[in-house]
């Protein structure tokens, strides 16, 4: 009886193997082939378009592209305001819309060859290869994450700030000290979580909710106390997401301060010309442009001391 | 052949032993010397090309830095204890919770009698509703809906209504489990205890229950395994429990490994208590 059976287990032996090596080819080739058949037609109409304020080998035609000609983008869906508008982030309006679209203008690409796909925030770091040229979706850059990507320069300087309901105690908040009393929520994959624990250092544990959405119902359920994110958001929420809620103020930035990076894969060569693109927005104005035009102004908000 | 004439106690040591052996008289699990070395041989192969298989795929060596380092193990694995002693409150009581509020709703639901219609009809749209939602549904619903409608701490704690609905939930299905329990005991126990004079709920209480319990101790293993792993499903509420602390780390170090770690933990109550009800059941089989 046990000899069959052990038969039997010589033969699903190799049949496991050549399971596991046809499954590791086809991923190599299933990731391989788009590139292959799609380089024939590379850079017909992007090439058409003159590059500016980037170096002859970042124009966009000899850039290493995962859809040859077209400039895959990716986001998180749905795309929050101020951000993008309307969950539409080919649409051009919203910040992060318009810097994408600018530093793609400016590496040469007009917006036809502009492509967007979605992409969940921890999707847009898991290894293997990735779907996008770069990601855009208010990543801040750190060194921890940079073992395991890639980030262009910082394309725009990040505050925290407080949100809370206007009627509320934590409303009334001026400095760390007055914090420190208060329940907060943060979205979770957000660095807020950290700067809380590490900053405000409250006596009660922060809540961590998967969109802010949910951290609104908790505020509106009086679960939280306020809200911690980065300072446009936070004018977003309270002028627009949450009713009778209000602006606290915001933190002063800490030592080198937070910015938000591109996304790209780890050692791409896209990474210096992204630099590039975006140190030529930063020296032409344009991103200054953008700033101005797509983000409130935050110097009304008062400081914590 | 099985003899009719066999009493229950010998009838279940028969199907034991015809379950453990296997189907064939000759087959052993574990006999003799050679049987051993083929088993461990083929152990040793499987797990061989197994380990081969996955370490030769092109991204192993980002997937081992990503899923498998130890240095992001030890740095995050103290957070999630720290969360996870957090599931481990929620579920105990939960157990508690459910299996008494299960049941209460088998035992209504078999109360014979024109005017219990209405509890009876209130445990059937029970187990129905609260087994048919998806229990995400149930934790949002409560966690944030019923605070909403003006609780003021501690009572719109998030904590206690995902618990609450974590128990409404799988109370649905213990109270199933127990009602086929029940259904289980052959109907002469019942007409034997009322011979004796006893009463429908004494008969129930002193003889029905305690044998349907100890027949329905493997499914409830295996709701009080769902009930663990729901817990995870608090995170959405907010509270800092295991599976969240990992994700935390997770999105602020871009490493995966943290999720080693609270699937360690998960599994380190899982595995025992899967080994709990067969030793329970082992220590039945073998009165």
């Amino acid at each position: 009886m046990t000899t069959t059976n052990f038969r039997r287990a010589l033969l699903v032996v190799p049949a496991i193997a050549l399971a596991l090596a046809s499954c590791s080819k086809d991923d190599a080739s299933s990731t391989e082939a788009p590139t292959a058949t799609e380089a024939d037609t590379a850079g017909d109409s992007a090439a058409a378009v003159a590059s500016s304020g980037v170096s002859a080998a970042c124009a966009s035609d000899k850039l290493a592209l995962k859809n040859a000609g077209k400039l895959t983008i990716g986001t998180d869906s749905p795309a929050y305001g101020p951000w993008f508008s309307d969950d539409d982030p080919a649409n051009g309006k919203g910040f992060e819309s318009a810097v994408a679209f600018a530093v793609a203008e400016t590496l040469g690409f007009s917006n036809e060859n502009v492509s967007w796909i979605k992409v969940p925030f921890n999707s847009s770091f898991a290894p293997g290869k990735k779907d996008f040229d770069f990601d855009i979706n208010q990543i801040s850059i750190t060194e921890e994450r940079k073992a395991a990507v890639d980030f262009s320069d910082g394309y725009y300087d990040v505050n925290q700030a407080v949100v809370a309901l206007k009627d509320s105690p934590a409303a009334a908040a001026k400095s760390v000290a007055d914090l420190a009393k208060l329940k907060f929520g943060v979205q979770q994959g957000t660095t807020s979580l950290k700067f809380v624990t590490d900053v405000v250092k409250p006596g009660n544990e922060p809540f961590v909710y998967n969109t802010n959405n949910d951290a609104k119902a908790a505020l509106a359920s009086k679960q939280i106390d306020a809200i911690v994110l980065d300072l446009p958001t936070a004018f977003f929420v309270s002028a627009v997401e949450i009713e009778g809620s209000v602006l606290v103020g915001q933190f002063p930035s800490v030592g080198e301060g937070e910015q938000f990076g591109l996304l790209v894969e780890k050692g791409s060569p896209l990474t210096a010309c992204l630099n590039e693109a975006i140190a030529s927005l930063k020296s032409s104005g344009k991103l200054a442009a953008i700033q101005t035009e797509q983000l409130a102004t935050a110097t009304n908000t008062p400081l914590f001391g | 052949m099985v003899n009719r004439l066999l009493t229950p106690n010998d009838d279940r040591l028969l199907r034991h032993r015809f379950w453990r052996r296997g189907n064939r008289p000759g087959n052993r699990i574990s006999g003799g010397f050679r049987d051993g070395i083929v088993a461990s041989l083929s152990t040793l192969a499987v797990l061989a090309v197994l380990i081969a298989g996955v370490t030769a795929a092109p991204g192993w060596s980002t997937f081992r830095k990503n899923f498998l380092s130890g240095f992001h193990f030890r740095r995050s694995f103290p957070k999630i204890v720290d969360g996870f002693w957090l599931n481990v409150r929620v579920f105990t009581i939960a157990f508690v919770l459910c299996l008494l509020l299960g049941l209460l709703v088998a035992v209504v639901r078999m109360i014979p009698g024109p005017a219990f219609f209405p509890f009876r009809f209130l445990a059937v749209v029970y187990t129905d509703v609260f087994r048919s939602v998806p229990s995400i549904v149930l934790i949002y619903l409560f966690g944030f809906g019923i605070p909403g409608l003006g609780l003021d701490r501690p009572w719109n704690n998030p904590i206690l209504w995902g618990t609450a609905a974590i128990v409404l939930n799988s109370a649905a299905y213990v109270a199933e489990v127990f009602r086929s329990g029940i259904r289980s005991i052959h109907p002469s126990q019942m007409a034997a205890a009322r011979s004796l004079g006893l009463s429908r709920r004494q008969a129930l209480r002193h003889v029905v229950v305690p044998q349907a319990i100890r027949r329905v101790i493997p499914p409830l293993i295996n709701d009080f395994i769902a009930v663990v792993q729901s817990t995870a499903l608090l995170s959405t509420l907010g509270p800092l429990e295991g599976l969240r602390q990992a994700q935390n780390y997770t999105s602020y170090h871009f490493n995966f490994t943290a999720y080693l770690g609270a699937t360690l933990l998960f599994l380190a109550v899982t595995i025992p208590l899967a080994r709990l009800g067969d030793w329970l059941v082992a220590r039945q089989e073998a009165r």
